[in-house]
């Protein structure tokens, strides 16, 4: 049942460009918390509620979750809304969700923010996700250094063949400025990782508002270059081997690549709790640690290697 | 004018004035309601949106970099985007409205007009996303092919999407337009020897021009602050639109970037601030639109609907 409900879910979040696909995502998951409420034994009375809320990588892996834990616990009801990182962790602060889901560390004046309200986040790490590098399936370029993506993205190398490819100029395609990826794209891979470097993405970048619109168009246009989560991408894109240094090793991403930390640009994905967890979102924390990381691989992303890590606040 | 209502009331039936009074009260209150909703949406935008000029050196503010994320806010780029995606839009629907128009108002039979009249009304109601999402799968492609662009979203594919977004309001208005121009003008110009095309492109179209003219200042009205197909379709790149082949580069217009950045903004900073920023300007220029618009046809009831 979970296997067929994904692909319509996934369609439903990725094109969270119109504000009302969102409604009806939430409309969806009230739809599917209801039944479970009146079929279960205890009446309505013991149902709990989990409101989480966050970053747009992570809503498709926190569904599945919310999915698959609701069914063993019928008296806990889990709604799961995306909006982006700082959307979720500026709901956690506020009060109004039980869990944020964030696609980068909170920042220091968002701790601050938290520890004015009188709340201390708690942080979790619930998965990996690596970010893809991607081309048109027509393009002959294979591999690129760090150092190349780069310059491509910072508008020094404008034509593919200064890579070795055709004589095509070359389009940029990134996500919006908000999007938790766009910065980590932007401090891991343009900035190469130096905090004292302030380059920026050129101008030229077309900033798409969805990830729909990214693969569209890497999909059509032989001059285009996008990146996006791993999950995210399609059967229809080229992935580009990255390597670290132009000696390589240039490595593919994959689940495998991305835990053994050969595959250079991936992050970890987290949860953000008000505080210690306590009750049932204590229990579907420890749940997400160690059973739900079985559904982490079908969703295009990374499980956590080892044991789940304990929780640093 | 009221006063008088009430007074002959007074004279009449006592009833009639009871029940009338509320009904009034309540209808005056809705008319003033809606000046008093522009009002307030204009105070709460500049509450919210004028901190940024203070805020942010003026420099930065009309500067040419649009980074928000790293505190450059220049709007310049914005700015002229929407207004070279607008002026374009309007320069491919205006022909095309008008002589529409023309066609349904002048020279289709009956059985024509009758078909014609309501499919132009059904333009108008698709929604924008539906075309946005028409653009981005068959129109950007297209483009690419046609103009050997690097990336088919462009300004020319939105300004053709645009364009198709405000034929129905052109159309309509230009059309009523021409129906004010009395039958006696095409009569004393047929009666001059002037074939059928030379009386309409001669007398009846000049004679309709300040409705003409008003129906483009509501069609660029409508483009101006179209918001959802242009994100899809332009590409969303802020930058500067100064040469010669940026008709056929991606560029940011300002709705796109506030409903782009809107949703995950921090309330009170000075991004928020700064889209707010980007609303006032946008409201100010749509109501400088407007008011040109309401100007025409002003001109037009005081020269009695003609010229």
């Amino acid at each position: 049942m979970i296997a067929g409900a994904y692909p319509l879910i996934r369609y439903f979040s990725k094109t969270s460009i119109s504000i009302g696909s969102l409604w009806l995502l939430l409309a969806l998951l009230l739809g599917a918390c209801k039944p479970q409420q009146s079929a279960s034994p205890f009446g309505n009375q013991a149902t709990q509620a989990i409101e989480n809320k966050g970053s747009d990588t992570l809503v498709n892996l926190a569904l599945a979750w919310a999915e698959v834990f609701m069914e063993s616990h019928p008296e806990v009801c889990i709604s799961v809304t995306g909006g982006g990182t700082g959307t979720g962790i500026a709901a956690m602060i506020n009060g109004t969700v039980s869990i944020a889901n964030a696609s980068r560390e909170m920042k220091e004046e968002e701790i601050a923010a938290a520890r004015a309200n009188g709340i201390t986040p708690v942080e979790f790490v619930v998965a990996r996700d690596a970010i893809a590098v991607v081309v048109n399936p027509s393009n002959p370029v294979q591999e690129l250094t760090l150092k190349q993506i780069s310059d491509i993205y910072t508008g020094k190398i404008t034509n593919w063949r200064e890579l070795g490819g055709q004589d095509r100029p070359i389009v940029l395609l990134s996500r919006e400025s908000n999007s938790g990826t766009y910065v980590y794209f932007l401090e891991n891979v343009i900035r190469m990782g130096k905090k004292d470097n302030n380059l920026l993405f050129s101008p030229d970048t077309l900033l798409m508002p969805s990830s729909e619109g990214i693969s569209t168009e890497v999909r059509q246009n032989p001059n285009a270059i996008g990146y996006d989560g791993l999950g995210y991408v399609t059967q229809d894109q080229k992935l580009v081997a990255v390597a670290r240094s132009p000696e390589g090793p240039y490595v593919l991403p994959s689940i495998q690549t991305v835990n053994d930390g050969s595959y250079p640009i991936s992050r970890p994905l987290y949860m953000y709790t008000a505080g210690e967890p306590t009750g049932h979102v204590r229990i579907f924390l420890d749940w997400v640690l160690t059973r739900g990381q079985m559904l982490v691989p079908r969703l295009g992303f990374v499980p956590l290697a080892q044991a789940p890590a304990e929780p640093k606040s | 004018m009221d006063k008088g209502v009430i007074v002959t009331n007074r004279g009449g039936i006592s009833g009639r004035r009871w029940t009338e009074v509320p009904i009034e009260a309540t209808i005056r209150v809705l008319g003033f309601s809606t000046i008093g909703f522009v009002l307030l949406i204009f105070l709460f935008l500049l509450r919210e949106g004028l901190p940024i000029f203070y805020e942010v050196p003026t420099g930065n503010l009309f500067g040419t970099r649009w980074y928000p994320t790293f505190e450059l806010f220049g709007t310049l780029p914005l700015l002229l985007g929407s207004i070279l995606v607008t002026v374009t839009a309007i320069l491919i629907a205006l022909p095309l409205g008008v002589a529409t128009a023309v066609f349904v108002r002048e020279l289709a039979p009956d059985w024509v007009r009758e078909i014609l009249k309501p499919m132009i009304e059904v333009l108008a109601g698709i929604p924008s996303v539906v075309l946005g999402f028409f653009g981005m799968h068959f129109v950007a492609p297209l483009i690419r092919n046609i103009f050997g662009a690097p990336t088919g979203l462009t300004v020319f594919t939105g300004a053709l999407i645009l364009a198709y977004m405000a034929l129905p309001t052109i159309i309509s208005v230009a059309e009523d337009a021409l129906d004010t121009v009395p039958k006696s003008y095409r009569d004393a110009g047929l009666a001059m020897g002037a074939t059928q095309w030379q009386t309409i492109w001669k007398v009846v179209v000049p004679a309709a021009r300040s409705g003409i003219l008003m129906a483009v200042m509501l069609g660029m009205g409508r483009a101006i602050g179209e918001t959802m197909a242009v994100m899809m379709v332009t590409g969303n790149a802020a930058r500067l639109p100064l040469t010669f082949d940026s008709l056929f580069r991606p560029a940011r217009t300002m709705t796109a970037t506030i409903a782009a950045e809107m949703g995950e903004v921090a309330q009170g900073s000075t991004h928020y601030h700064a889209l707010f920023g980007i609303g006032i300007i946008l409201f100010v220029l749509t109501f400088l639109i407007n008011l040109t618009a309401a100007s025409a046809i002003f001109r037009k009831q005081r020269r009695g609907g003609l010229r």
